[in-house]
């Protein structure tokens, strides 16, 4: 497996380093070189928050990069934030209730992705379980991780909570499988906003 | 004494955890601390673990109070360090002063943040001068700057010792993405690895009584007469030099041949090896130096590479104005192949801002 | 004639100390030797002294000593205490050293009731380096950068320890004042202030009036009147707060 590098940014409070987190422990437990490092600026009190995974069979050089393979920007500032992560070779995905002015989008990426996850997580799952969507559409864009290690690397990292509201299991579960199918339905059907 | 790692294990964690776990395992008694990003977690974690194997803590007022109360508790004989960064690695050189002039083996973590004043919280190079030089003394210490997690979890035991061996104030020198970061790493029993680890022993509070069994201790720091402080700064200086080779260590990676030869240090290194592999295969002959020791600088090594290396240029890259540049310079003194400099102070360098910056010299 | 008694806890290669004549440094010192041996610590006992005319008394007593930076003995002291809590640590400093440049950490240790203790030799002045205004200078006082009497509309009133420090401490603390013109008081005090170490009862803090003829440029009728008319009346010489019975008022 080639380097495969990722971005995801969002508001402080979305959840975007704990998805990261599972992400990057997923990998590590599929033996896979892994680094993952928190853009931990001012911004875990308020502003935007960004995430860098990284994850490779071979060696890691640098922690950061400039370019990623697939930007998820979960908020509409987040859109500008991370822009300068995109190339010919991104794919950038947002969340298509943004009320956003086409412009905003980067215009040098593979395909930008408009994904319904914050209607899904409201109408069909929970709020709460919005990141967990957007985790399952990490996996489907890059299959950075195998569905069945991201699931118990979730198991693992939420367990203690599960232990008391097993529903919650099958919650985030469904969010995570939901979120894999919406992404890979848009890569098969080509559902791309190009800007 | 009780096992800390028992079986050697892989494990992936936060380079502040590591860190946390290697203090651990090079028996570390007590850690003194004052909260300032990037360190933090270092102190999260050694409260976390430290009641388990009966290990203690004290948060103190500032980081002056956190550096001084490691020299009275190392000067008692217990092995007790700090952590900290930016704004309280400039408070803490006047403790880290007294460790120099009273030969005190003090270690302490630094994870570089951004500068200068409060800067960033997030990551830099930029106190590479204050780590090696700083305080009103002569830079009689050790620094070593790690650049990957394991590296983390090696230099802290092995920091220890060297601080407890040579009574130089000892430094691992990071910075906030190690600090932050996840990466893999292996942990092991330093035993396991055929590491001793060296025993504190006190200063003051001696056993026997004074005047039957032996004279007091009365450790000074403040000097009556130039000629006094002046043999302490030769000796000291002498015993340093005395042992600057076997503290001294470096890597060096495709250096043969050579044309043109990037010195970085740090987490930076991880991007100089990188380029190298990438201009490597499009035919541009590049190899990476990297002093491990910042304090004591790897000259006799770096000079025995340009001599074999077939080099024309050398880079220097670091996420600082020019820190690792003077230090170079100064140890290279003579040389007169030309320098080139990729200076990004506080901001990350990556593999692609080397590759560009070497087309654009050769 | 007979030689007045040495303690036992002094430290004769370093006689005659270099303290200058008429210095209440070695009235504080005979005091706390006496007490030291009277207690029978000097074995355990860890001395340390601070920047400014305390640091003269590096090798004044035969006990394991150690010397640091202005202001920071009194984080030294917690380091050695928190290490090993059955050593006996003293803290010597002077009214800059623990009130000024040192205070955060005085404060912050008696807010921690760290078991140390800690006498701070009050002469109104830095001496050390001259002459200068001391958080403890007293109004009107004349010293090198107050040449004109301290003013306290631009300068504050003198630091009174003591009375902020008994606020500021839990119960098992020991806070008081001396002076050196009550030597058997004085005494009292510093058995007190290392008995509530020794018993493990918290923090404590003796300050002690002391005098300093070279920089106040006093003859010894003149000394002794700044001190007990001027200093002894602004400054209330007493235990503040004590784990022994009410306290010396």
């Amino acid at each position: 497996m080639a380097l495969i590098k990722i971005a995801l940014a969002g508001e402080g409070g979305q959840g975007v380093q704990s998805v990261a987190e599972i992400i990057a422990e997923a990998a590590y437990n599929e033996k896979k070189q892994t680094i993952y490092i928190p853009n931990f600026g001012l911004e875990q009190r308020g502003g935007v928050s960004i995430a860098f995974i990284q994850v490779s069979d071979t060696r890691i050089g640098a922690p950061k990069f400039n370019k990623a393979d697939a930007v998820l920007a979960l908020s509409e500032r987040a859109i500008a934030r991370t822009a300068a992560y995109s190339d010919e070779n991104t794919l950038f995905v947002y969340d298509s209730s943004f009320k956003i002015n086409p412009d905003e989008l980067p215009k040098k990426v593979k395909h930008i992705i408009g994904l319904p996850a914050i209607d899904t997580a409201n109408n069909e799952l929970h709020p709460r379980v919005f990141n967990i969507i957007i985790m399952g559409a990490v996996i489907g864009l890059t299959n950075v991780v195998k569905f069945e290690t991201a699931k118990e690397a979730l198991e693992h990292k939420l367990g203690y909570k599960f232990e008391s509201n097993p529903e919650l299991r099958t919650l985030n579960f469904k969010a995570l499988e939901i979120g894999k199918e919406l992404a890979v339905k848009s890569l098969r059907e080509g559902v791309f906003n190009h800007a | 004494m009780q096992k800390v790692i028992g079986e050697t294990k892989k494990a992936f964690l936060t380079g502040n955890e590591a860190i946390a776990w290697g203090c651990l395992a090079a028996e570390a008694d007590m850690m003194f601390g004052y909260p300032i990003t990037p360190q933090n977690e270092i102190m999260h974690y050694w409260t976390r673990l430290a009641p388990k194997y009966g290990k203690e803590f004290l948060q103190t007022e500032d980081e002056i109070s956190a550096g001084f109360t490691v020299c009275g508790a190392i000067q008692s004989g217990i092995k007790a360090f700090t952590a900290t960064a930016g704004p309280g690695n400039v408070l803490m050189q006047e403790p880290f002063g007294m460790a120099e002039g009273m030969r005190l083996p003090f270690f302490a973590i630094i994870q570089q943040r951004g500068g200068p004043s409060s800067g960033t919280v997030i990551y830099s190079q930029q106190e590479v001068s204050l780590t090696c030089y700083g305080g009103n003394g002569e830079g009689h210490r050790i620094v070593y700057s790690t650049a990957t997690h394991q590296e983390l979890y090696d230099y802290t035991i092995k920091g220890f010792n060297t601080a407890w061996k040579y009574r130089f104030p000892t430094y691992l020198l990071g910075d906030g993405y190690q600090a932050k970061m996840r990466e893999p790493l292996e942990m092991y029993e330093p035993s396991e690895r055929g590491i001793d680890i060296i025993k504190p022993y006190p200063l003051l509070g001696l056993e026997g009584h004074i005047g039957t069994d032996r004279e007091p201790q009365h450790l000074r720091n403040i000097y009556s007469m130039e000629e006094e402080l002046y043999d302490v700064v030769l000796k000291n200086d002498a015993d340093y030099n005395s042992v600057r080779q076997e503290i001294t260590e470096y890597s060096e990676f495709n250096c043969e041949n050579a044309e043109v030869i990037i010195i970085s240090h740090g987490v930076v290194s991880r991007a100089a090896e990188d380029a190298v592999k990438v201009l490597r295969a499009q035919g541009i002959k590049a190899g990476s130096f990297r002093p491990i020791t910042l304090r004591p600088f790897p000259r006799e090594q770096l000079l025995a590479v340009l001599e074999k290396s077939n080099a024309k240029k050398l880079l220097i890259t670091e996420s600082a104005l020019g820190q690792l540049e003077r230090i170079v310079k100064y140890e290279i003194y003579g040389q007169t192949l030309p320098i080139e400099t990729l200076f990004m102070p506080g901001v990350g360098i990556i593999d692609y801002d080397i590759i560009q910056k070497i087309k654009s010299i050769i | 004639m007979v030689a007045p008694a040495t303690p036992k806890s002094w430290y004769l290669p370093s006689k005659p100390h270099k303290f200058c004549p008429g210095c209440g440094h070695g009235i504080v010192l005979k005091a706390l030797g006496e007490t030291i041996d009277e207690l029978d610590i000097q074995d355990k006992t860890i001395f340390g002294c601070d920047i400014g005319c305390s640091l003269l008394s590096w090798d004044f007593l035969a006990c394991d000593s150690t010397q640091t930076h202005h202001g920071r003995t009194t984080p030294v002291m917690v380091g050695i205490k928190r290490a090993r809590p059955q050593l006996i640590t003293i803290g010597y400093m002077g009214d800059g050293g623990g009130y000024s440049i040192g205070s955060q950490h005085l404060l912050n240790a008696a807010v921690r009731n760290e078991k140390v203790t800690l006498i701070l030799v009050n002469n109104t002045n830095y001496g050390m380096t001259g002459g200068q205004m001391a958080p403890t200078t007293l109004p009107g006082q004349k010293t090198e950068t107050t040449p004109y009497g301290r003013d306290p509309e631009k300068t504050g009133y003198p630091t009174k320890g003591p009375e902020f420090l008994s606020e500021l401490t839990p119960d098992g603390a020991y806070v008081a004042r001396a002076t050196v013109s009550k030597y058997k008081q004085l005494r009292r005090f510093l058995r007190n202030a290392l008995r509530n170490q020794i018993e493990g009862n918290g923090f404590s803090f003796l300050e002690v009036l002391s005098t300093c003829p070279t920089n106040w440029r006093t003859n010894a009728q003149q000394t002794w009147h700044f001190l007990e008319d001027e200093m002894e009346q602004f400054f209330t010489v007493g235990e503040f707060k004590t784990p022994f019975g009410k306290g010396d008022k």
